[in-house]
């Protein structure tokens, strides 16, 4: 380890941080070494961190003359095989939605941060929001598959940006990390010093001649060997569909045969992709499920509810798509109602509705700008444990 | 005349053949560019496995796919910022950007101009026709009044863009203009913009005779050619502000040649300079948070 690195080390004690600092953290532990970004509240922390800290590294910092500008650098930066980065919030993530499915639909890896402000439009900039759930997974044209991952605390930020490379690296694909404004701004003591077990994955690199190489053709694992600039493979990439040669075809079996590998590309990888937490789920008759800040209140509601008899669990995905399917039903499995608190107008309850199919899923949903309180969730689950008897 | 010891140029030692045949329609000016600049990229010895192409969408998009290279057809407008991240992340590949006037002037516009503020090293190639030909003939930025598109049934009554004085205004290092009709000279231009320690602009007046010809009647392909030679002044470059935005009434030959520091190598510097300081602070003990 250089000074520079030592300077930086997250390893060296206890830190006060906030959400948005932890996620720059995280990336330079991941090995990110390219940040793209334009200025946007509440996500500007995490630019202005890594403004100080990449050059430290040896790695790049720029701001860019817009959003889309930021994600295509951003892009443009792992297409020559450095992790990369860009951190926006609500209306910027609309913006840098067409270059994420060019991600999406040419393989390459990268981290989008996108902070949860209030919407649509210009919205709440410095308040708290939940509402670019469904955003996240089908925010961009066509179909296509992305993971989106949903930390709930400072240090889980910390956590999840490091898998959000992993994953991203590991599976070639565009990965959104996902948080809202209160967890990003939220300064929090956190210990870094317990970071070990996090994963530290590189990309599958194209190997052997030149002529056996096939930039779009897998083994059973679904995922292609990504050639880097410069190592003799010279290949074309393109947002067109394309053939396992790399180059546009609109020969349906073609098309069909890769664009179904994209599509099917998380499904045998579910036990690394998927993630969530489970507090008090295997009595529970009152089942939570919420993610961010909400989570945080569910989580004290627990509390609040059981020292009222009211047996309420909570089931938290981390990795919030691809859904945690199975996870989820199992702790719902006994559950004889469930609810779902979140800062929007209904996102996540569908798709709780969606997996649990038939069983009734209450929400509160609030889109106002304040989070949701724990004594309004206990109420509720309370509520919900009575109206079931 | 510049006299290279370089062996002949064959076209085909950098072209992916088993991509032909090509989809440009007959008579476009599109091929012929592209022979120019993989003729400058032989006179400069770049090696292949060197060399990113970043294309956009359109018709000139379509260029990379036919390139024996590191090739990137990207989004709409973006080929600029997509090159942008790569040659700051690999300063080791030389970086050339394929484009067209509605890729690089309307949709992509803000980020020329940024890519010419900027001044990172970039060979820009813009290819203008004065017309959307991929999707049919619609106007384009660069439609000389007066045309007819499928979108200006009345004639086109918008003013256009002169590119290379919008690429001078936003503070380009290099910029250029040159002709089809002109090929070695052609050649020349794009080999100096390549040669060019920064970001460098080069617009190829390329005819469009299958849609935008047929559309104006401007005669066969021969024809349109012929006629950027009468046509096109080869004049010195002139204050932007009396440039008339008429299109025929063009400057040709590099307009803009000024030596600013470029951007990658200012930011590597910058950040070697911050590091070397981290490191005597570390090594003299002082106690500073860096993050």
């Amino acid at each position: 380890m250089n000074a520079a690195d030592k300077a930086l080390s997250p390893k060296a004690a206890v830190h006060l941080i906030s959400g948005n600092h932890a996620c720059a953290l995280g990336a330079i532990a991941a090995g990110c070494r390219f940040f793209a970004g334009y200025p946007i509240t509440p996500s500007s922390e995490v630019a202005e961190r890594l403004s100080r800290m990449l050059p430290e590294v040896g790695g790049v910092f720029v701001q860019m003359e817009d959003e889309i500008a930021s994600i295509a650098a951003v892009i443009g930066a792992s297409m020559g095989g450095v992790k990369a980065l860009t951190a926006t919030s609500g209306p910027g993530f609309s913006l840098k939605q067409e270059n994420i499915g060019y991600a999406a639909g040419a393989e390459i890896p990268c981290v989008i941060v996108n902070v949860m402000r209030g919407g649509p439009s210009t919205g709440m900039p410095t308040r708290p929001a939940q509402g670019d759930i469904m955003q996240a997974r089908w925010g961009s044209h066509g179909d296509y598959p992305i993971i989106a991952l949903a930390p709930a605390s400072v240090r889980e930020i910390y956590d999840e940006t490091i898998r959000a490379f992993d994953l991203a690296e590991t599976y070639r694909t565009p990965v959104v990390l996902l948080y809202d404004q209160v967890i990003a701004q939220l300064t929090e003591t956190v210990d870094l010093g317990d970071t070990e077990g996090l994963m530290r994955a590189e990309r599958k690199w194209a190997s052997g001649p030149r002529e056996a190489y096939q930039p779009y053709a897998s083994g059973d694992d679904g995922i292609p060997a990504m050639s880097r600039p410069g190592a003799g493979y010279r290949v074309h990439t393109t947002g067109l569909n394309h053939a396992e040669n790399g180059f546009p075809t609109q020969n349906p079996e073609a098309v069909a045969r890769n664009l179904g590998r994209l599509l099917a590309k998380f499904d045998r990888h579910h036990d690394t992709i998927d993630s969530w937490q489970t507090l008090s789920c295997d009595d529970a008759e009152v089942l939570i499920v919420a993610i961010g800040i909400s989570a945080r209140a569910a989580a004290r509601a627990l509390d609040i509810a059981r020292a009222r008899g009211v047996r309420a669990g909570l089931f938290r995905p981390i990795t919030l798509w691809p859904f945690p399917e199975k996870a989820l039903r199992e702790a719902a499995a006994k559950a004889r109602a469930v609810l779902v608190p979140e800062m929007n107008a209904g996102q996540l309850s569908l798709e709780v509705e969606r997996i649990l199919g038939g069983k009734r899923v209450d929400a509160i949903h609030r889109y106002n700008g304040d989070p949701i309180t724990p004594a309004e969730i206990a109420q509720r689950a309370e509520a919900l444990a009575k109206e079931k008897k | 005349m510049i006299v290279d010891s370089a062996p002949a140029f064959d076209v085909r030692d950098y072209l992916r053949l088993e991509m032909m045949p090509h989809f440009l329609c007959p008579g476009c000016g599109h091929g012929i560019a592209l022979r120019a600049l993989l003729w400058a990229i032989h006179e400069l010895g770049i090696d292949k496995d060197k060399l990113a192409v970043v294309s956009g969408i359109g018709c000139a998009g379509r260029l990379s796919a036919y390139i024996d290279a590191n090739t990137f057809h990207v989004t709409h407008g973006r080929p600029l910022a997509y090159a942008t991240g790569l040659a700051l992340a690999r300063p080791d590949l030389h970086v050339v950007v394929i484009t067209g006037d509605g890729d690089c002037l309307a949709i992509g516009g803000n980020h020329l101009i940024h890519a010419c503020r900027r001044n990172l090293k970039l060979t820009c190639l813009m290819l203008n026709n004065e017309v959307y030909g991929m999707t049919g003939g619609q106007v384009s930025p660069t439609t000389s009044e007066s045309r007819l598109t499928t979108t200006t049934p009345l004639g086109n009554s918008e003013p256009n863009f002169d590119a290379c004085a919008l690429a001078a205004a936003a503070g380009a290092s290099f910029v250029g203009r040159e002709v089809t009709h002109h090929v070695p000279k052609l050649k020349e231009l794009i080999r100096a913009g390549l040669e060019h320690p920064g970001f460098a602009f080069v617009e190829v007046l390329s005819d469009c005779t299958e849609i935008f010809g047929r559309k104006n009647e401007l005669g066969s392909s021969a024809e349109m050619v012929l006629r950027q030679k009468s046509e096109l002044r080869p004049s010195a470059y002139r204050d932007t502000v009396d440039t008339p935005f008429r299109s025929n009434d063009l400057p040709t030959g590099i307009l803009t040649k000024t030596e600013r520091p470029e951007y990658g190598m200012a930011y590597r510097k910058a950040a070697a300079a911050q590091r070397a300081n981290t490191a005597a602070r570390a090594s003299a003990g002082v106690n500073e948070r860096k993050a």
